[in-house]
């Protein structure tokens, strides 16, 4: 098994098409440091305009508030949204791409079990994510930690501004980690579903796409109606729950409690949910698999 | 003649103290600040805003005569409302003069003398201080101040050590705070399900309250200019 | 054990179409066994149930004497098979795609046994070579060195000199003769050319819509007592007339505008045009075929052999 895998890696990384989403990363974290580094105060006046009556606004307190840990997570905030088009770049070219090699028939003549075959196979896809992540929380955090140094952690929400002290904030960044991961390992799922059943890897990483972008609108859609009925199904609205870790409780004077997240039970649940997606997505690619005619 | 004055000082402080003047008060208290040049003090502000969780941090408050001051937070970062550079009370009396005062007797409660500070100028943008003064102290207990631009905030204060210097271990500055809501575009949310009743009623609550507890301060010991630029 | 690959009533139904019709054979060990049938005759699906890359509906597989059911991973471990056409992992070497496949064999190949590898498939001097610049000929041959790299007793290749030169048919031809005669490999190789598998197999299996028409060692198969000869001449009247009286072991099968079809021992030819000639009657052409090739080309069509050579 282990073998298999780091063949699969082996595979993984040693095509240019791996490279795409590591550059893809890196450039939009740069281009976002460089815009943050030289204009951040326009994009944080923005943000700051409706509490700028109450309060000092000075550029030092801007200047604080744009600190690493507050660039990360703004990085994170519009990368998260795209980085599963780039897991799927991976994971939907997994079987498909093999199908479209006429690699497959020779890998399943050899003696590997299907069952064995598609475990590694998804296994090698979730480190490609994995690893894909520690890239991006090494350039995005620290990183931005190093550019931009490191102070409380200002969270600007629809209706509160969370803050944690800065040490409270790297655990919290670890877990966001975890988190993303589990939520990207279901859209690598997705992808490697659909990938058992096309010849050519277009297809899935199209198709994944798709769903992943229809899904994630329907999720933001501020329609009632779907509000209780559909979206509490969906894997994408439970994909962004990993700020959930960068929510605080506060004590009746409103003093942010050290270590302490605001709703944990809804965050693990959302991550149950996406649990019960991947064992779904790739219980079900398993089981085709086996029944499929090669 | 002296045994009397005796005799009413112990039976009658109110009526001795009433006898005072308000400007005379205010003349004993501002006598009182004056002393302090300077001063850098040390401590930690707390947050309470309905719409901010924040922790506690520690900072450092400096300030020179006759109007520079500057709170630093050494540990992070804190939401400073405005206004709050009148958390050092000379800069009350700023307008140095240039304001009637008008006496409002005592507080019915407290027992503080309350005189009311009406700056003379028309575009100053304090409409009116209301202090509370300790007449034995000479010391101001609360500050009420109102505003033409941010409303109207409230200085509450605790004296220790530094009492002789009119500097208090522990202000409470209450403010109003304007609404806060931010367009779902531009925000870092994700809807988790947790808005209750109880949250949204809390939010209706439109004061904030900061409070400075100060654990030192280094009087007269000087201030650098720099430490007041931004 | 003299059987390598004995396979009892084989079947499998896509749908409407019964791709393998109760087939039974056997492959008997070190030989090479050509396994025939035009394009569809069900081939490939039985090729795909021989590496369980399909489920048979019924009958039975049984490779090195195990049951392929029961005993897949041993059976495959001791296999090697190139199927269709494989691309290969265009993005990798030659070598890097030896190691791979060498791993999933479950065996540890040192860099030197898998150079001897591409060497015997001449591709030592591009070991190092992305695949991707490799022409059609070459990735076929290093699908074969992969099919061999874990050293199996039974080497199966699906039509493998299809889409290739006459250099590239050639070079697989003298790789598949040496496996088997230099290194007594078992190999089971389809094709839809019998011209080729006449030259290669020792015995041969030929299929159409899925059943068994023609199974026996090539030897025998090719009999050169049954050669059929097509015999156009200036006058294939006389031809006719004076062949029936003549001492030759000759039978003539048809006399039509197309020339005089007979049927005569292969070292005879040489005396039947010399007869003809003697008696005064001229030849114009001369074809001979094989009675076998006859009927297989009856079935692929009426196609020539260079025609289909060509394909």
């Amino acid at each position: 098994m282990w073998k298999l895998l780091q063949i699969e890696l082996f595979k993984i990384f040693k095509r240019p098409r791996t490279y795409i989403a590591f550059g893809a990363v890196a450039a939009i974290v740069f281009l976002f440091q460089a815009g943050m580094k030289f204009d951040g105060k326009s994009y944080l006046d923005l943000i700051l305009n409706s509490v700028s009556d109450s309060f000092e606004v000075s550029d030092d307190f801007k200047g604080r508030i744009l600190n690493g840990y507050f660039i990360c997570f703004a990085i994170l905030n519009i990368l998260l949204i795209q980085m599963p088009l780039l897991v799927a770049l991976i994971a939907g070219d997994s079987i498909a791409g093999e199908a479209n090699m006429g690699t497959l028939r020779l890998s399943l003549s050899r003696p590997v079990s299907r069952t064995e075959y598609m475990l590694v196979k998804f296994t090698a896809s979730v480190i490609y994510t994995v690893i894909l992540l520690i890239w991006l929380a090494l350039i995005a955090l620290f990183g931005s930690m190093i550019i931009f140094g490191t102070n409380t952690l200002v969270v600007f929400r629809a209706g509160t501004i969370e803050m944690m002290e800065a040490g409270d904030v790297m655990w919290r960044y670890f877990a966001a980690f975890g988190y993303a991961a589990v939520a990207l390992t279901t859209v690598a799922a997705l992808a490697f579903l659909l990938s058992v059943f096309a010849e050519n890897s277009i297809g899935p990483i199209i198709a994944t796409m798709s769903i992943v972008i229809v899904l994630t609108i329907l999720s933001e859609m501020n329609i009632p109606l779907y509000d209780k009925t559909i979206k509490p199904y969906l894997f994408t609205s439970h994909m962004v729950a990993w700020k959930g870790f960068f929510y605080v409780k506060a004590d009746p004077e409103g003093t942010t409690i050290r270590g302490s997240i605001h709703n944990l039970p809804a965050i693990l649940k959302s991550m149950g949910i996406l649990v019960a997606y991947i064992m779904l997505f790739v219980g079900s690619a398993v089981w085709v698999f086996r029944k499929k005619i090669f | 003649m002296k045994i009397v004055t005796l005799i009413s000082l112990l039976l009658f402080p109110a009526l001795y103290a009433e006898s005072q003047t308000a400007e005379e008060l205010v003349k004993q208290v501002k006598a009182k600040l004056d002393l302090v040049n300077d001063y850098e003090a040390s401590g930690t502000i707390k947050t309470n805003v309905v719409f901010i969780k924040a922790p506690v941090a520690k900072v450092k408050v400096y300030y020179k005569k006759p109007n520079k001051i500057r709170i630093n937070n050494e540990s992070g970062i804190s939401f400073i409302p405005k206004g709050s550079v009148n958390i050092n009370l000379s800069n009350l009396f700023m307008n140095n003069g240039n304001y009637d005062l008008i006496d409002g007797g005592k507080d019915a409660t407290t027992g503080y003398r309350i005189v009311k500070l009406l700056p003379k100028e028309e575009n100053s943008e304090i409409a009116l201080s209301v202090l509370y003064i300790d007449e034995k102290t000479a010391l101001i207990r609360k500050a009420r101040t109102t505003t033409r631009e941010n409303g109207t905030y409230e200085l509450d204060m605790t004296y220790g050590k530094y009492a002789s210097y009119g500097l208090a271990d522990k202000v409470i500055f209450s403010f109003s705070t304007k609404d806060y809501k931010l367009p779902k575009g531009v925000t870092f949310d994700y809807d988790d399900g947790s808005k209750n009743e109880q949250e949204t009623a809390r939010m209706k609550n439109k004061t904030g309250r900061v409070e400075i507890v100060y654990s030192s301060y280094k009087i007269n010991a000087g201030v650098p200019d720099s430490v007041f630029k931004e | 054990m003299d059987t390598i690959i004995r396979v009892t009533g084989l079947v499998k139904q896509f749908s409407d179409v019964r791709a393998v019709d109760n087939l039974s054979f056997t492959v008997p060990k070190g030989q090479v066994y050509g396994f025939l049938g035009q394009n569809g005759a069900g081939k490939s699906t039985t090729i795909r149930m021989l590496l369980t890359l399909i489920t048979p509906d019924e009958g039975d597989i049984e490779i090195f004497g195990m049951n392929l059911r029961r005993h897949r991973r041993e059976i495959l471990r001791q296999t090697g098979a190139v199927i269709e056409r494989p691309d290969m992992y265009k993005y990798l070497t030659a070598l890097e795609n030896l190691r791979l496949f060498a791993t999933m064999s479950g065996m540890k190949a040192s860099e030197q046994k898998l150079m001897e590898q591409l060497d015997q498939v001449g591709l030592a001097s591009r070991a190092h070579s992305k695949v991707k610049t490799y022409s059609q000929g070459m990735k076929q041959r290093l699908g074969i060195a992969t099919a061999l790299v874990h050293d199996p007793g039974l080497i199966i290749l699906d039509e493998p000199i299809n889409g290739l030169d006459p250099q590239g048919i050639a070079e697989i031809r003298n790789l598949i003769l040496s496996l088997s005669r230099d290194r007594g490999k078992t190999i089971f190789i389809s094709s839809h050319l019998l011209s080729e598998m006449e030259l290669i197999a020792d015995s041969m299996l030929i299929i159409d819509k899925g059943k068994k028409l023609v199974e026996g060692r090539v030897r025998e198969l090719f009999d050169p007592a049954e050669t059929l000869v097509m015999v156009k001449t200036t006058d294939d009247e006389r031809a006719c007339k004076l062949l029936s009286q003549s001492s030759l072991h000759a039978s003539v099968k048809e006399a039509g505008p197309a020339g005089i079809s007979i049927t005569i021992h292969r070292d005879e030819i040489p005396l039947l045009v010399n007869k003809l000639v003697e008696l005064g009657v001229g030849v114009l052409s001369l074809e001979s075929k094989h009675s076998l090739e006859n009927y297989f080309l009856s079935l692929t069509g009426g196609q020539s052999y260079v025609e289909a050579a060509a394909n």
